[in-house]
This record gives C-alpha cells, structure tokens and sequence, in this order.
C-alpha cells in the first residue's frame, strides 16, 4: 500500500505546531496503524530528521497508553479497538491519512502526537479508590456480591484510561472516565461506604482540572476502545444527586 | 567479593514464614517517618510495595518510565492468579501450591521462598476484594475458579481475560490513595539509568527525565527495582515496546549478582509471526487451553497442503487430526506447563506438521469441541475479548476456523539474585517481582506472575526490609549532593554524550533487530553447544558495530525516543552475552532451558541434578570481560527430586 500521511508536528509544550505531509509507500495491509509508523520514522531516521513522537507501550490494547486522533476520530475507523490494534487493512492504498494528537484543554500537547493525561491521575487520587491498608481484610468469599453488580462493575472497570472519550467529545468531557471508576465501586458492598465522599470529590476535581461539561451527544460510548456504556454516567449522576441530597457534612 | 548467603530462616518449611515474622526487627512509627525509600517500577509489585510502605509511614518515592503509574505491563496479563483457597474443594493446599511451583520450575527455585509464595497467596485475593477488584463470581454470589497449566486443581481467579489489568488498578488505586495522603511521591516518564552506592550501600538512583531530558539524582536509605523482565533482549516478545533491562543491567554491573540469566519463557500460545515489519508479537491466554485442543494434521501431505494455502483446516476429518498434547501426555493433556506445550508445537513444526501459511510455523488451537459442548454463549462469555484481539490482529473468525499458535518469548525467570529478604548483594538494593529470580525456577506456571509480583509487594517485601532499615535509624537523609552522587550522575551523561556523539549510519532498531535474532536462533526454544558458542561471537561483534555505527538523531535535553531505546538497546547487547554464556555452562536440560544434548529418549528435558542442582549467580567484572559464576546449591528437604512427569 501507498500512502500520503498529513501528521501534526509540534516541537514541545510550547512551540507552535502544524500538519506536515509525508509519504509511505510498501506498506503490508497485515502491519499494524504503529508498524506503519515505525516504517515512516526509520526511514525518516535514515535521511537526518526528526522520527515522529507518538505515545505507545503494550501494542496489544491494554495499556491504554496510545492516543492517535485518525481521520478525525479516536484510535481510527475501526470500533472497539485500540491505535495499535488498527490495521492497515482498514486502509486503501492510495488514501490520505490525518494523524493528530488528542485535543483537549486538560491534555497539553508534549511534543507531535504525544500529550500530558495526568489529569487524569489526579481525578483517580482524588477517590477512585478504597481506603483499605494492605493486610488486617476479610476473607474474599466472606462477603458475597450477585453476580450482575460484580459484572456490571467489571464493564466499568475495564476502562483504561486512554481518554479517547474526552478527545472525541466536543466539550471535552471527562465524565465517561470519571463515571466508570464512580459506578464500578458503586455497584460493590465494598465501595459503598465512601461513596459519597468519592463521587463529590472526583467531579470536583474533573471540574476544576478543565474538563468540560457532558452534553448526551454520546460520541464517548461511540469511540470508547472498551465499548464502556454511558449508561454509567446515570449511575455516577444518581450516585451524585443522592450524595447532594443527603449532603453529610462531617463525611466530607 | 560476592556472598550468596541466601538467609533462609531456620525451623521446618511450614514454619519459616512464621517464625521470621514472629522475630523480624522492626521501625517504630517516628522512626519510619524519618527513611526514605526509592522504588523503581509501577506494575503488580512495584505499586503494591510502594503503597503499602507509605502506609506504613516510610517516606517512598517511586518511579515509572509510563506516563502514568497505571500503564505498567502487568496490565497486559490476561488469565488469572493463582492462591491456594482451596474454593472449590478440589484438594487444594499451600503445599499443593508449593509443591506444583516448584515441580513446574523444575526443581530450580528455592524451596523455602517458594512455600512462603504460597501462604500468602491467599491475602492476596482477599486484598483484591477488598479494593474492589471484580473477579469473576458464581450465581451464588462467590468467587469462580478455573485451571491453568501444571495444575491438576482449579486454584486460578481471574477477571474475564483482563485479571492482570484488574489487579493492577487495584494496585493503582492504591497507590494513587498514597499519592494523595502525601505518603508516596510518583515522578512519571523517568528512565532509571544508575544505582548510586555509598560505602558499599545502594543510597539512591540517577533518572532522566523523559520529557526534559534533564538527568536528575534521588536519594534513599534503601533502592527496590521492580522492573520487570527482560523478554526485548529478543526483539520480538509479547513485553511491551518500552519493558527493559537497563535497572537491573546497571544494578548487576554495580555488583548485584545476576542470577540463572539464561532462564526465559517461551509462551506456547501467541499469535505467529506475519513479517519483517513485525514489532510485538500478542499472547492468547492459557487459559484458552481449559477448552481449546491442539492439534496438527496426522499426515504430512495435508500440513503442506494448508501450509500452500490448498486446504482448509475444518476440511481435515477427525481421524486425520494429531491431538499431540493430548497423545504424549495424557494426564495433563492440553494443560501441561507452557515450556513443555512449546517444545512439543516446535517439534510437530519441525518435523514439517506445522501448518503456518507459508512457513509451517503454527498449530492450531481448536474450540470446535468446546462450542458443541457448552454452546457458543458459554465460550464467548469465557474468552470473548480474546477471540475479539485474535480477529483483529488476523483477520479470522476463531468461532468457525481454529486459531492458529505459535510459541513466543514472555517471561524472564532469571534476574536479579536476591535473599530470602528479597535484598541483592549490594546492601540495601532489593529487587521484587519478574526483576529478581527466585521463585520460578526453570519454568514459570501460568497464573503465578501476577501472584509473585503482589506478593513480593504487599506481603514480604514490607517485612523483610524493616529487618535492613532498623539499623539505619540514625543515618541522616540523603540529599543527592554527596559527592558519590554527582560522580554517578558524570558517568551516566559520559555515557549518554559517547552514544550521542557515534553519529553513525544504521538506526537503533535495526540493531535490535539483529541481537533478536541471534538470540532466537541460538539462545532459544532449544540450544546446543554450537549455536551458543556462535552467539558468544556474534554479540560482542555486535555491540562493538553498535558502539561504532548506531544512529540517534535529535539532541539530549529534549524529549528524545531514539536515544531511550539507544540506552536499552546497548544493555540488552550485553545482557544477551551473558544469558549465552548462562546457558552455555548449564549443559543439563531443565524447565525452559532446553540443552539438546540433554535430553531423554522421548524428547523430554534431561536435568542432570548431581552437576546442575545449583543457582548461577554472575558478578560483574568489567566491561567486555566475561563475567564470574558463582553458585548457590539448592537443597531439597520438604520435596524430593525426581524427573518431572506430565503423563
């Protein structure tokens, strides 16, 4: 396959970027969206210049590492998938194909295709976890859990915080990524005890890190690589409006 | 001068764990306040280790080359965990556990690290649940299990095919709890490059900064790397891209003893190799083998006939079949332990049975029978985000034709030679996890990886360091401006300069490339004397062209990938002579170490226990000089040595 690439190139934080165009020409249909990148960057390695910068580690969609904006959509034409699960199948010899970074007020470029997601960090450290010390806990069979919560919480829990859902949402939203880890604790007997505080705290969060506000277009359900259903922002905004309501001070 | 003291307590297997415990020194509250703590990696073990010891109260920094702690390559571990609960009441037992660990290993781990594995893999699971970890549960509402290779129990938990992920989160989020408690400071997209040592002691570590490109010093009263395994010495392996030796490589030329390099995994079950421009290969869990069969055509005419691309394998008729797992070895059938499934598809492969499109390199893994038997659902349910990863990588459908395997590198058991403390033998740098060696011997089983990493984590590591930092109550913190530190941190820009200024022709890839396959073809699935010999020429050969001609484009002080993998590439080409040379002075067969000139008449592994029952731990003694063996003898009390037997 022959292709004409149009990638975003930018030095650093700072710098001003712009799309720059690039020729491939070879490329086997079975390489991976990456493998087509590793042949551009060799080649541009071998002529004097600059490879291409683009975040990437497992290769095999679980990391959540990798972050390619596709012909204008997250991880590329396929569904359900990763940039490096992409394949150039996908693809037509002949195509022009626009490689741009994440773009979102929260995630600052660090150079070409690379951005800063610690944002997202620091909405998990705001409670996206259960305080329990290591040691000094229960059985694990001690406290059942019916199976359709333990599986919905899995659904959630599967996301892996790749923030497509906020690259492909026109407010650049965070709330699919906020709402799977609120509904994965929600929807367990060990999560429920800081639900409250955990919920108000991480939304607080979000907002104040630049996130923008939700608007039901869905498009984070459309372009999740996990298929991680809206359906859990419901629950985080129940879980949200039932911590309001019964607003506990002292928890707080 | 080396000592491989290994500290085993003294007292009866079953009773070591305890009686350390019961007398291990320990840090008082204000005492723990005041010790600084470094720690190198974020998967299973790292995050589990630094979580709980800033609980504790240590004053932990951690460090990750990741751009966010969550995204270490643990996440990638697909079938489960293994703890000896004993749910199911099918006989399970912390002997049972152990004694399976170390039979699996091939009788090349340390009995009493092995047993202690196994007591605390119980803790684990409950610490899972109690992060909120979803493993997979039962209609009643308890926890499922399933089997994995070299067990005859269902001792595996598991989270659909993504436990490793789960468990890690688990682990993040608690890390990310201490992070926010001010107990634990992360620094994200940092390469450790050097261990820095005053008066003999690891005191802390020079990183650079990923994205500055800025060297940067660290300092503690105690190092742990937990960094994980070493699987890209060989190119292709199902590591991810950024995995690397470059911690413990520094750590071992520092003086940390380098224990059974030669000791990979080969992971029967990854989807084969498709070309050249190929850079990662993809594991299909073991647990597809609970219901998939493996099998070759019977006859040779109709493996050329798939291998020509003329023959579909659903067209090929029962009889005509070569279930080779299930003939040779009866008892265990499809779930032997994963060196003995790979040897066994590369010799089917090589004997020309293979049915890989072109090159003969492949087996099928065949789901046929378990979807007649409990339905497409069932199976869709059990392994459906794997069917779904094969089809987008291949392009098939394994719901109507059978997948196709072939065995790929995935895990290093050699490592790190650590004590029972889980310390090196440089004082104070410990080691957690794939990075060290101790409990898998020869052979990993499948489902322990992620039981070792957060064992070592959360239940021994926390421990066992308190028994080294009690004496260093009344060292002052360090600041990074002794004069050690800066010497290290010259050394270290020296070295990244010399790299910078080759300036030669050929990329850093290519190189890697190359060491690759040195590595497969002689370092590999099965080795001999000859092709050893070989790599020991070819590898220095190599890095000596490396050192001459790479080239890295760009400049230090910024964000710079090339010279990143520059950095590990130069390591792995030392790295790689040493497993050669490893493997070379084991001339017995053992676990994943196949020697072909030791092996029985059936073609299994030939371990030779009166000459090999021993450690090999390695000393560094100069650049391009050969390093020194040191042994370390195994002794066997609770389980007696006999020739493993799957069948």
């Amino acid at each position: 396959m022959d292709l004409t690439l149009k990638i975003w190139r930018q030095a650093n934080t700072n710098a001003k970027g712009k799309m720059v165009d690039y020729k491939v020409a070879g490329v086997s249909p079975d390489s991976s969206f990456f493998e087509m990148l590793d042949v551009l960057n060799q080649g541009i390695i071998e002529e004097g210049g600059d490879p291409v910068a683009f975040d990437h580690d497992c290769r095999e969609g679980i990391c959540g590492t990798c972050s390619l904006y596709i012909n204008g959509r997250p991880h590329g034409p396929d569904t359900g998938i990763t940039t490096c699960q992409l394949h150039m199948r996908k693809f037509k010899t002949g195509d022009t194909i626009y490689i741009e970074p994440w773009r979102a007020k929260a995630f600052p470029i660090i150079k070409d295709l690379i951005v800063n997601r610690g944002a997202f960090d620091e909405i998990i450290q705001a409670g996206g976890y259960i305080s329990v010390n290591t040691g000094g806990v229960p059985d694990a069979n001690s406290i059942p859990i019916p199976k359709v919560d333990s599986d919905t919480a899995m659904d959630a829990a599967s996301c892996i915080g790749c923030g497509a859902c906020v690259a492909t949402c026109k407010n650049a939203s965070a709330m699919l990524f906020v709402a799977a880890k609120v509904s994965q604790f929600a929807h367990l007997p060990q999560g429920k005890i800081e639900a409250k505080r955990r919920v108000q705290n991480m939304v607080a969060t979000m907002d104040e890190l630049g996130f923008g506000n939700c608007s039901n277009t869905y498009a984070c359900e459309q372009e999740c690589p996990k298929e991680i259903s809206v359906s859990h922002i419901a629950k985080m905004n129940r879980e949200f409006f039932a911590a309001k309501l019964i607003a506990d001070v002292k928890d707080k | 001068m080396i000592n491989l003291d290994s500290r085993i307590p003294e007292g009866k297997m079953a009773d070591k764990w305890t009686n350390y415990i019961d007398h291990a020194k320990l840090v008082n509250p204000s005492n723990k306040r005041k010790l600084d703590i470094i720690i190198v990696g974020t998967g299973l073990a790292g995050a589990s280790a630094a979580s709980s010891l800033g609980e504790m109260g240590y004053k932990v920094k951690v460090f990750c080359y990741q751009d966010s702690s969550r995204r270490a390559h643990s996440i990638a571990a697909q079938g489960g965990i293994n703890a000896a609960k004993n749910y199911p009441n099918d006989g399970d037992s912390v002997y049972r556990l152990f004694y399976d660990t170390v039979k699996g290993g091939d009788y090349r781990a340390r009995e009493a690290n092995v047993y202690r594995l196994a007591e605390v893999s119980n803790n684990i699971i409950d610490q899972g649940v109690a992060q909120g970890i979803p493993f997979a549960r039962d209609y009643g509402g308890l926890l499922d299990n399933r089997s994995f290779g070299g067990a005859q129990v269902s001792r595996t938990f598991y989270a659909r095919g993504q436990t490793g992920q789960q468990l890690l989160l688990g682990a993040y989020s608690a890390l990310s709890r201490s992070i926010k408690n001010g107990q634990v400071e992360l620094f994200a997209r940092r390469d450790m490059l050097d261990v820095v040592k005053i008066d003999g002691r690891a005191r802390g570590i020079i990183v650079r900064n990923l994205v500055t490109g800025e060297l940067e010093k660290h300092a503690g009263h105690a190092v742990v790397l937990a960094t994980g395994g070493y699987g890209n010495v060989f190119y292709l392996s199902t590591n991810a891209m950024g995995s690397n030796a470059s911690p413990i490589w520094q750590a071992h030329k520092r003086g940390a003893a380098f224990a059974n390099a030669s000791f990979v995994q080969i992971h029967p079950t990854c989807i084969p190799v498709h070309g050249d421009f190929q850079s990662k290969l993809t594991l299909m869990s073991e647990s597809l083998r609970n219901d998939g069969r493996i099998w070759v055509p019977k006859h040779k005419k109709d493996a050329e006939a798939v291998q020509a691309g003329k023959l579909k394998p659903t067209a090929i008729k029962e009889e005509d079949r070569d279930y080779y797992l299930e003939r040779r070895y009866p008892a265990f059938g499809n779930l032997v332990p994963r060196d003995v499934a790979s040897r066994a598809a590369k010799e089917r492969c090589d004997a020309g049975y293979g049915v890989g499109l072109g090159t003969g390199l492949a087996v099928y893994l065949d789901f046929s029978e378990a979807i007649g038997r409990l339905g497409k659902s069932v199976v869709e349910a059990r392994y459906g985000n794997l069917f779904q990863m094969y089809e987008k990588i291949v392009d098939d459908n394994p719901y109507e034709t059978p997948m196709m395997i072939y065995p790929a590198i995935h895990y290093s058991m050699g490592g790190l030679w650590v004590d029972y403390n889980l310390m090196t033998t440089i004082p104070g740098l410990y080691s957690i996890g794939e990075a060290n060696f101790s409990d898998h011997g020869a052979n990993r089983l499948g489902a322990s990886a992620l039981m070792q990493g957060l064992a070592d984590g959360y239940f021994v590591l926390p421990y066992t360091i308190a028994d080294y930092l009690s004496d260093q109550i009344h060292v002052p913190r360090f600041t990074g401006d002794e004069k050690e530190f800066n010497e290290v941190l010259g050394e270290v820009q020296a070295k990244i300069d010399k790299l910078m200024n080759i300036k030669g022709t050929k990329t850093v890839d290519s190189f890697h490339k190359q060491l690759g396959h040195i590595m497969w073809e002689n370092v590999g699935m099965a080795r001999n004397a000859e092709g050893l010999n070989k790599a020991l020429v070819e590898i220095p050969k190599l890095r000596e062209e490396f050192w001459k001609d790479v080239k890295i484009p760009g400049d230090t002080a910024e964000f710079n990938v090339e010279l990143e993998k520059a950095g590990r590439v130069a390591d792995f080409l030392e790295l790689g002579e040493l497993m050669a040379r490893d493997a070379l002075n084991r001339s017995e067969s053992c676990g994943g170490h196949f020697r072909e000139e030791s092996a029985t008449e059936e073609g299994e592994a030939k371990r030779d226990d009166e000459n090999f029952a021993y450690v090999s731990a390695w000393e560094y003694k100069g650049d391009n000089v050969a390093q020194e063996l040191h042994k370390e003898n195994l002794t066997f009390e609770a389980i007696e040595l006999v020739q493993r037997n799957y069948k």
